[in-house]
């Protein structure tokens, strides 16, 4: 019996580590060829690890969660023939091939060897465990949500008499069954009984959730913009009806291959042209370096809610594109957001932000500027509100405009102009296609 | 006459309305309990017991016939039996009071007071019982209601005369030389049997495509098997259309469309049952209904603070089992315990013969809930205790999930087997796998051996087929 060695692969450009963010085998698995190990991810994309071999898993080298060095092994996998250790560095599913300074990068961070973390369920033949205290070595089944814990009678009077949800305590038993024993666990833990009286009920229980995968990058980014960045926020409503009119003459006429307008590449259109008059608010800064870099280009962040959390898909060269063309490029990347297809580079190299909580309502928000960034726009729900026109008060579309700019960069003053500029182009909007 | 002013009052003593007094007698509760008619309600007077007195009866006699044939295979041979139906309902009512009793005494001894006669709600927590000495007002902190079930009359058939419901089937003088039974439930088949075991010539008239429509037809196979050759008539797709004029049989209309009449001496009509939720006040309380039935929580409560129902009142399974759980489940909820319906298995036996047990999902409705499942069937015809007893029709089937192989529901027919309902719900209700069925051994030579090696079966290793 041999035994092969899978490394963690270069998954990508420049990439020195990837963080582990799912298991699909545990120690003592059978894997075929072309099985999918494990899931990774760098940036923004995961990427799936196959086996290149079939043979019995023996050793995983890390926890979901834990960020892994390029070359660290991964796991063993324990295979038939050759006695010789074969390492193996496993081509990524979707990537290409493996940069050289990347590697070196990688060699000189070598990830730490945690044989102990490893789940007891590997059951190594050096392990000291009393055989009572040896746990069944099935893994608890995930439960659907409205599934009903399996747990005999007898527990779930127990827990029922204790006010204890047995939907939140994990069965280690056949079939994911809570027995007597995971009963005591969850009350060893402390998990307060809630005192159920007829109807309300508390509810004490805490549950502890790791920090994986996107929500990790995301947290990092916000905490990064928020340490770093000293915001201003500025607010100001902006009559939008008509914006609203022509945009609605502008739907009903277009034609079938065009997509139906918001009123984002409006605001898109109103930036680039605000922008080119005051360039400082198109802008990165890198404040280690003490370097503000100014872009010609304006590429639009788009913030995007999606099912694993918020990412930015980006609009490239916003200064260049049309109305209309801004609309399919919206909309083509909201869809590659969403069903996670964006590319990385459809992912980054924004210059200013937009963000838009629209249909959701809210008058005002303080946006994060995404980093490093200086500025950002944030979009809230336009509502009918009754306007005075110097002799009565008449229904007009207004649309609160909540921009945060970086401080250390952009005056308050001129944030106040860039802002007042892009309500005048929207409230009068011909001079948005008035050249010049 | 004085009020009586308690903490809980339960209207109806049926075996959901007698177990949760007793329990709540048990637990120190100021109890009273209301009764119409006689303590053990339906299933103690007129329905479980009685009926399967009379099934056992009728199988006695049947027996013996048997053998009274020339051609006995044990070798056995005895004269020509006689029944005396008028002995056998005598000795049936005997059971019946016994237990009777027997419920009266137990309640007695759980302190639980006893009032008998038809309650009416004056409001909800007020109830007025018509007692043979007066108007008796009782007061109650919480009500449970377990009022129970009736038999479905149909408005072109209705009850009188040579049109009996089970309740008078189970009371006969004589056995009828000529029985249709309309509508080919449990009820309908359990007392058709019997009858023709009895002697009656027994047609049995049913809407649907299947007898038992419930269940599915490779359980009911083994039951029409055996109607016919007890000589019992089957119709299906058959409607009843009502008595024919001179009031000797019954008009129906046959799969084809054509009309007949079935004449008949005796036309038993057991066509479902319904919940008693009229001529008890009701309407006073305006409680919120699902369907026919009260509507109730997991807890059993009302949409009326302080007003509990328990029972066929509250909907399907109408079954006693189920009732006796909820009932014990409401006396510790009143008591101040900390309850909730979180059942598994509510089992279900058909004493046709052979009996039919269930339990939890059939293939289909573990299917239809999106399972992906394994299925072990194991026949009768391979069991050593089956063939000497004369009885090899039938089988058990185990239905489990394909990823866990968690045992989802357990279905058998044949002889003696509602007796492994036990086993079955006890298998839901601890989560069992196949394997623990599997691994346990089971005691040669029994029925139950069928279980294991349909467990063997799903799990693709049957040893004995």
């Amino acid at each position: 019996m041999g035994e092969f060695i899978i490394k963690m692969p270069d998954v990508g450009e420049g990439v020195a580590e990837a963080e582990l963010v799912e298991w699909h085998v545990k120690p003592g698995d059978p894997v075929r060829e072309d099985m999918v190990l494990a899931a990774v991810m760098t940036d923004k994309a995961t990427v799936e690890i196959p086996s290149p071999v079939e043979g019995t898993v023996l050793w995983l080298g890390a926890e979901v969660g834990d960020t892994v060095a390029v070359k660290a092994p991964l796991l063993r996998i324990e295979i038939a023939g050759e006695g010789e250790p074969v390492a193996a560095e496993v081509p990524a599913a979707t990537e290409p091939a493996p940069k050289a300074e990347a590697r070196e990068r990688a060699s000189a961070e070598p990830i730490k060897q945690q044989p102990a973390a490893v789940a007891p369920a590997s059951a190594a033949p050096t392990e000291t465990m009393a055989p009572e205290a040896r746990k069944p070595t099935e893994r608890p089944v995930p439960r659907e949500p409205a599934e009903r814990p399996l747990a005999s009678p007898a527990v779930r009077l127990r827990a029922q008499e204790a006010g204890i949800d047995l939907r939140q305590v994990t069965g280690t038993g056949p079939a994911g069954r809570i027995g007597h024993d995971d009963l005591d666990q969850f009350l060893a833990r402390g998990a307060q009984p809630a005192i159920a009286p007829a109807g309300l009920a508390r509810k004490t229980a805490t549950e502890e959730i790791k920090v994986t995968g996107m929500r990790r990058r995301i947290a990092e980014k916000m905490r990064l913009s928020a340490s770093r960045i000293p915001h201003i926020t500025y607010v100001e409503e902006v009559d939008v009806t008509d914006l609203e009119d022509l945009r609605a003459t502008m739907n009903e006429a277009r034609k079938p291959d065009q997509p139906k307008l918001t009123i984002l590449p409006f605001l898109m259109r109103a930036m680039v042209r605000t922008l080119a008059e005051q360039p400082d608010v198109n802008a990165t800064f890198d404040d280690d370096a003490g370097i503000v870099t100014r872009y010609g280009a304006v590429h639009i962040g788009i913030a995007t809610q999606t099912p694993a959390g918020l990412i930015v898909p980006v609009v490239r060269h916003a200064e260049a594109r049309s109305i209309w063309d801004s609309a399919i490029e919206l909309t083509r990347l909201a869809e590659a957001a969403r069903n996670g297809t964006a590319a990385r580079e459809e992912l980054s190299g924004s210059t200013i932000t937009i963000t838009s909580l629209g249909a959701l309502g809210g008058i005002v928000t303080t946006p994060i500027i995404n980093h490093p960034e200086v500025a950002i726009v944030g979009v809230n729900k336009i509502a009918v509100r009754p306007v005075w026109d110097g002799t009565q008060f008449v229904p007009r579309k207004i649309m609160n405009l909540s921009s945060s700019f970086d401080h250390r960069i952009v005056d308050g003053w001129n944030a106040a102009i860039f802002v007042q500029r892009i309500k005048t182009l929207l409230e009068t909007p011909a001079l948005i296609f008035i050249e010049g | 006459m004085k009020e009586i002013v308690c903490k809980l009052l339960v209207i109806g003593a049926g075996p959901g309305g007698y177990i949760c007094a007793i329990r709540a007698g048990q637990l120190g509760v100021d109890t009273v309990i209301v009764e119409a008619v006689k303590a053990g309600g339906t299933c103690l007077n007129i329905g479980c017991i009685p009926s399967k007195a009379l099934i056992h009866a009728a199988e006695e006699f049947d027996r013996v016939r048997h053998m009274s044939s020339a051609s006995d295979a044990l070798g056995i041979s005895v004269e020509q039996p006689r029944l005396d139906l008028a002995q056998t309902v005598r000795w049936k009512d005997g059971i019946v009071g016994r237990l009777n009793s027997g419920v009266l005494g137990l309640l007695r001894k759980a302190r639980v007071k006893i009032v008998h006669g038809p309650a009416r709600f004056r409001d909800g927590k007020t109830v007025e019982v018509e007692t043979e000495t007066g108007t008796q007002v009782i007061r109650a902190e919480t009500v449970v209601i377990a009022t129970g079930s009736e038999p479905v009359e149909l408005p072109f058939l209705p009850f009188g005369g040579p049109v009996i419901s089970s309740t008078e089937a189970l009371s006969l003088a004589s056995v009828p030389k000529r029985l249709v039974v309309v509508g080919g439930g449990y009820i309908g088949l359990e007392l058709g049997t019997a009858f023709a075991k009895m002697g009656s010539e027994v047609t049995v008239v049913e809407a649907t495509p299947q007898i038992l429509p419930q269940y599915d037809a490779e359980l009911v196979k083994p039951v029409a098997r055996r109607l016919a050759e007890l000589g019992v008539q089957v119709l299906t797709d058959t409607k009843a259309k009502g008595l024919s004029s001179q009031g000797d049989g019954l008009l129906i209309e046959t799969a084809d469309g054509k009309e007949q009449a079935l004449p008949a001496d005796r036309i038993l009509v057991t066509v479902g049952r319904r919940p008693r939720t009229e001529g008890w006040g009701l309407e006073e309380l305006d409680l919120e209904r699902s369907g026919r039935f009260i509507r109730i929580d997991d807890r059993c409560r009302t949409s009326m603070r302080g007003i509990h129902a328990i029972g066929d009142v509250t909907g399907e399974p109408m079954l006693a089992h189920r009732a006796m759980a909820q009932g014990e489940m409401v006396a510790e909820i009143v008591a101040g315990r900390k309850r909730a319906w979180d059942k598994r298995s509510i089992p279900a036996v058909c004493f046709t013969d052979p009996e039919i047990v269930t339990a939890g999902l059939s293939p289909d409705e573990a299917r239809a809930q999106g399972y992906e499942v394994r299925i072990g069937q194991f026949p009768f015809s391979a069991n050593g205790r089956a063939m000497t007893t004369q009885s090899e029709d039938g089988f058990v089937r185990v239905v489990a999930r394909a990823d866990t192989n968690l045992v989802l529901g357990l279905q058998a027919v044949g002889a003696g087997i509602s007796e492994l309902s036990s086993t079955f719900s006890l298998a839901l209700e601890m989560g069992a796998r196949l394997e623990d069925i599997a691994g346990t051994i089971h005691a040669h030579p029994t029925r139950s051996e069928g279980l294991q090696e349909a467990a063997l079966k799903a799990l693709g290793h049957a040893l004995h087929i």
